[in-house]
């Protein structure tokens, strides 16, 4: 007990500066990843876990370089791999508080595939997706989540690739918690990574994360002072969807089609409006396809916060529960009658 | 009914059939029966990649070889003395493997209109009619129809009465060679212990047929195969792949770590997958990912983590790891792979063996790699060899190559196994909980070994970042110094070097230095050269060999053993691949001997390469 206790005085005693690793950040300057960096140090002693037990583990990308920043343990694996690679580490070490730091191409493109089975298999982790719609790293080149038309080193006359909806994809692959977060909006990103490791199963992050190198601008919808409440929809579990820079937009659920009103006409008022339910999945289902573009007439807004959570098992939990169920069946491992079988003689 | 018994000093029998005939099930009967009556003996089951390979067809074909003796057996044998045939197609396939006057026992109703036309049989040319068996000791029935008879009274429908027809021929094969044939009832039972109507149709035919060769008449006398002696011990039987698996089993248990393995389903190595789940109350954590990519990430991710992490797979899927192979070597952390051989390039022979992924291990990835590779000689050896993949990979915090291959990851031998107690302890070598006094952690630093620590997640005062970008040669902080990297590459060359301090030396395994020649193999291919060897010697002629089972490192006595030799020849499953590592490294002129035909090589095609190359 005593040493439990020890265990939570010293954890309690970490601040945001004990998980800054020595190592200088190499991030081009104004990179969106310098916050969301900052957002995740403040975040760790809020967590009340032990240092040498939170692990960073991410593939390739500029996004990826990530785990260097934190001085805890860290892996930069290969690209598109790190799903799969914390995966087996929750497999072996279901303690650990794994962290999985991955981009729009890590993920969505070379990673897709270990992605949406990470999903399913509902491994009690957290993935933070840095969504930037580019390439860059590799200096440029249009993302799967580049928008149709997007003019890159790659695509001169324009991309002619469909983007993914990335937390679609994600309620598609039976994700059990779907949100979306930004760099620029520090306090609400905090929140969410917060409820993200509170979440027992794979927690989905989407952060939109400005690269001011090669997509400048990218989600100045959502972000710039002028616009971000007009095209922005911030839920809240129990709320109202309600938006607009004076507060005077809410959306309504006609039948299966969501729908902007006016909340000053008199004609709806907020308790008319479509609440936000964290755990329905059909209404997430129909938020994620909340996915226009901003400058496009009678835009839906884009959510950010919670769109979905579930309680699953986990897997890892599955598996260990298997465990004892056949050790109990069977009984203590015996080596020497396993390698003997059940067929022997002696050669005497 | 009283008949004498013949003695006989070996025997091989290649049961064949259609695939649904149940020949695998019936070979592998028959093998556990003759191991447990005390025979050495080698099998070589082969069938088609199809799971319903049409029906009646060559392509269909299903065989299983069985070679037993009284006397050593280290090959499934090159021609068989009986031929039991279920069919046209798997007479036509597997006549010519018949020796002269050797024994076809055949059921005539898979030789009527529709199975000859099947197995492309001209009309006119049916085999029991036009005389062309007749160098042979033929017994033909009808067991379809005879096996119909026994399950007049039962209560299984027509198709799963017909099912039991593979009994008929076991029970028949067992009075041949006067065996008792309880340990199939026994088998039986297990199988069937919630079908009691199909158990007691099996019983029934098996019996049938066992009494049915006894009263038929159509053997003068019935056939002995004494036991082998066989040095003192405990034996059973065993399979390669089931071998792997215990391997790794055992040497998770012994350095009491836990076993995770992760890998996707792929012939032949899936049974390595298969065996390990049998055995969850280890602790084993078997996780069937969606690739094999994912497969050999969650090994990295759970050896990272501090399980003893292994993946296993053929050709292809090994090419899809070669990425993460080289996370693993840069990551220095323990990681068994397990490469079952088989027919490539490409998709290639899936159910066919070959040993040409040698080059592959040894140098299949980016960038200067250096992996350890050992390779298997036997299904028994399988054990051993995992096993030593373990402790190399845990004492020396590398990724191992373990290549077996199609061919004993799916025979059987008789193996005398260990008692845990005997089996080579393996040293951990776990990064401790240090104090911030201690100063910063040096997650490189290395060991007289050139080994690094195994640092795991939760321990504290070691937290560190890894990856695969080139690292400091002490912290395994990113490091674009050019002194450092080529420091670390040679390093990390040098560390993989140094293991042969810690393998056993090379050994003869027949012969001596006065030897004309020396036959130097690797893996499967130890059987047909023993046997060879052996006989070769009882002739007069006196060759050596050496099996290589330690590739990369080779022991390091291994050039002065070759220096020994003027002739030296490297039979292979492939085009040539170890012969190359041999050339580049000891610089002696040894020659080829090649088959890639899909199957092993037959003990007189290596005679007739020794004795070809003794003439020059």
């Amino acid at each position: 007990m005593a040493e439990a206790k020890d265990i939570q005085e010293e954890v309690q005693k970490l601040t945001a500066k004990d998980f800054v690793s020595d190592q200088d950040i190499r991030w081009c300057p104004g990179c969106g990843d310098y916050s969301i960096l900052k957002q995740v140090q403040s975040v760790m002693p809020e967590l009340g876990i032990p240092k040498e037990d939170i692990v960073f583990i991410s593939g390739i990308g500029c996004s990826s370089r990530f785990p260097y920043y934190m001085n805890t343990f860290g892996m930069h694996s290969i690209h598109g791999r790190a799903t799969a690679i914390a995966s087996g580490l929750k497999a072996a070490r279901p303690d650990l508080s794994v962290w999985l730091i991955t981009g729009d191409g890590d993920s969505l493109s070379i990673g897709g595939n270990h992605l949406i089975h990470l999903l399913r298999r509902n491994f009690n982790l957290n993935i933070l997706l840095f969504n930037n719609q580019i390439y860059g790293l590799t200096k440029g080149q249009y993302s799967p989540t580049s928008e149709l038309g997007k003019k890159t080193k790659s695509t001169p006359m324009g991309s002619i690739d469909h983007p993914f909806n990335p937390l679609a994809l994600c309620m598609g692959a039976e994700s059990t918690f779907v949100a979306r977060a930004l760099d620029r909006e520090p306090k609400h990103l905090r929140n969410i990574l917060m409820r993200a490791e509170q979440h027992q199963g794979t927690s989905l992050v989407e952060i939109y994360q400005n690269c001011n190198i090669f997509n400048d601008g990218a989600f100045g919808g959502f972000t710039d002072k002028q616009v971000k409440k007009e095209n922005s929809l911030y839920l809240e579990h129990g709320q109202p969807l309600v938006f607009g820079a004076k507060e005077d937009k809410g959306v309504i659920l006609d039948g299966f089609e969501p729908r902007i009103v006016d909340l000053t006409s008199g004609e709806f008022a907020k308790e008319d409006l479509w609440i936000h339910d964290e755990k329905c999945r059909n209404k997430a289902n129909i938020l994620t396809r909340f996915f226009d573009d901003p400058s496009s007439e009678n835009a839906l807004p884009r959510p950010f916060g919670i769109f979905y959570q579930e309680d699953r098992f986990c897997y890892e939990e599955a598996l260990y529960e298997q465990l004892d169920t056949v050790m109990k069946l069977k009984g203590a491992p015996n080596l020497d009658k396993l390698l003997a079988g059940s067929n022997t003689w002696e050669v005497e | 009914m009283t008949q004498v018994n013949k003695k006989l000093e070996q025997v091989t029998v290649l049961f064949a059939g259609d695939s649904g005939d149940g020949i695998q099930l019936t070979g592998t009967q028959f093998t556990t029966n003759t191991a447990l009556y005390g025979n050495d003996l080698s099998t070589f089951p082969d069938f088609p990649a199809e799971i319903r390979a049409p029906l009646g067809t060559i392509a269909g074909v299903s065989g299983f070889q069985i070679h037993f003796g009284s006397v050593d057996i280290y090959t499934p044998g090159d021609l068989c003395d009986v031929l039991v045939v279920m069919n046209a197609a798997a007479l036509k396939k597997n006549l010519s493997r018949l020796k002269e006057r050797g024994t076809i026992i055949l059921n005539t109703s898979g030789f009527d209109k529709r199975n000859l036309r099947l197995a492309g049989i001209e009309e006119g040319q049916n085999p029991l009619i036009n005389h062309s068996l007749e160098g042979f000791k033929v017994h033909e029935f009808d067991i379809t129809k005879l096996t119909r008879e026994c399950l007049k009274e039962s209560s299984l429908g027509a198709k799963d009465r017909d099912r039991c027809k593979n009994m008929f021929v076991l029970g028949f094969v067992y009075w041949m060679y006067n065996r008792k044939i309880d340990s199939s009832i026994d088998f039986l039972k297990t199988k069937f212990a919630s079908k009691p109507d199909i158990l007691e149709a099996n019983v029934t035919v098996l019996k049938a047929g066992y009494h049915f060769a006894d009263t038929c008449e159509t053997f003068s006398n019935r056939f002995e195969v004494k036991p082998t002696k066989m040095p003192i011990g405990s034996y059973r039987n065993i399979i390669g792949n089931q071998a792997t698996a215990l391997g790794l089993i055992a040497a998770a248990h012994k350095s009491k770590l836990d076993l995770f393995y992760g890998g996707y389903p792929i012939t032949p190595a899936s049974d390595i997958l298969h065996e390990l789940a049998k055995h969850k109350n280890f602790g084993i954590k078997t996780f069937q990912a969606e690739d094999e990519i994912a497969g050999i990430c969650a090994a990295i991710g759970a050896s990272y983590g501090g399980d003893l992490a292994c993946t296993a797979s053929s050709g292809p899927g090994i090419a899809l790891k070669g990425e993460a192979l080289g996370l693993a070597l840069m990551l220095e952390i323990p990681l068994v792979i397990v490469n079952v051989q088989r027919g490539g390039p490409s998709t290639g022979l899936p159910t066919k063996t070959e040993q040409s992924d040698l080059l592959q291990a040894v140098y299949g990835r980016n960038g200067e790699a250096p992996i350890p590779v050992i390779a298997a000689a036997s299904p028994s050896d399988c054990f051993t060899m995992a096993y030593e993949a373990c402790r190399i990979a845990i004492e020396h915090m590398t990724p191992v190559f373990l290549l077996t291959d199609g061919y004993i990851a799916n025979g059987a031998e008789p193996w005398r196994y260990p008692k845990s107690s005997d089996l080579a302890d393996i040293k951990l070598n776990f990064a401790k909980e240090r104090s911030e006094e201690e100063g910063a952690y040096l997650a490189y630093k290395r060991d007289h070994k050139l080994v690094r620590q195994w640092a795991i997640p939760g321990t504290k005062g070691v937290e560190h970042r890894l990856g695969g970008l080139e690292k400091d040669k002490e912290t395994g902080n990113v490091s674009y110094e050019p002194e450092n990297h080529e420091y670390m590459v040679k390093i990390r060359a040098e560390k993989v070097a140094r293991i042969a301090d810690f393998i056993p030396k090379q050994e003869l395994d027949s012969g001596s230095d006065e030897s004309k020649l020396l036959v130097v193999g690797w893996g499967s291919t130890y059987g047909a050269i023993k046997t060879v060897v052996r006989e070769l010697a009882r002739e007069g002629v006196d060759v050596a060999h050496a099996h290589i089972k330690y590739i990369q490192p080779m022991p390091n006595n291994l050039g002065e053993i070759l220096a020994n030799f003027d002739k030296i020849l490297i039979p292979e499953m492939n085009n040539g691949q170890l012969i190359k590592l041999i050339r580049d490294q000891y610089l002696v002129d040894a020659k080829p001997l090649n088959k890639i035909k899909g199957v092993p090589f037959e003990a007189r095609e290596i005679k007739a390469g020794i004795l070809n190359m003794l003439k020059q």
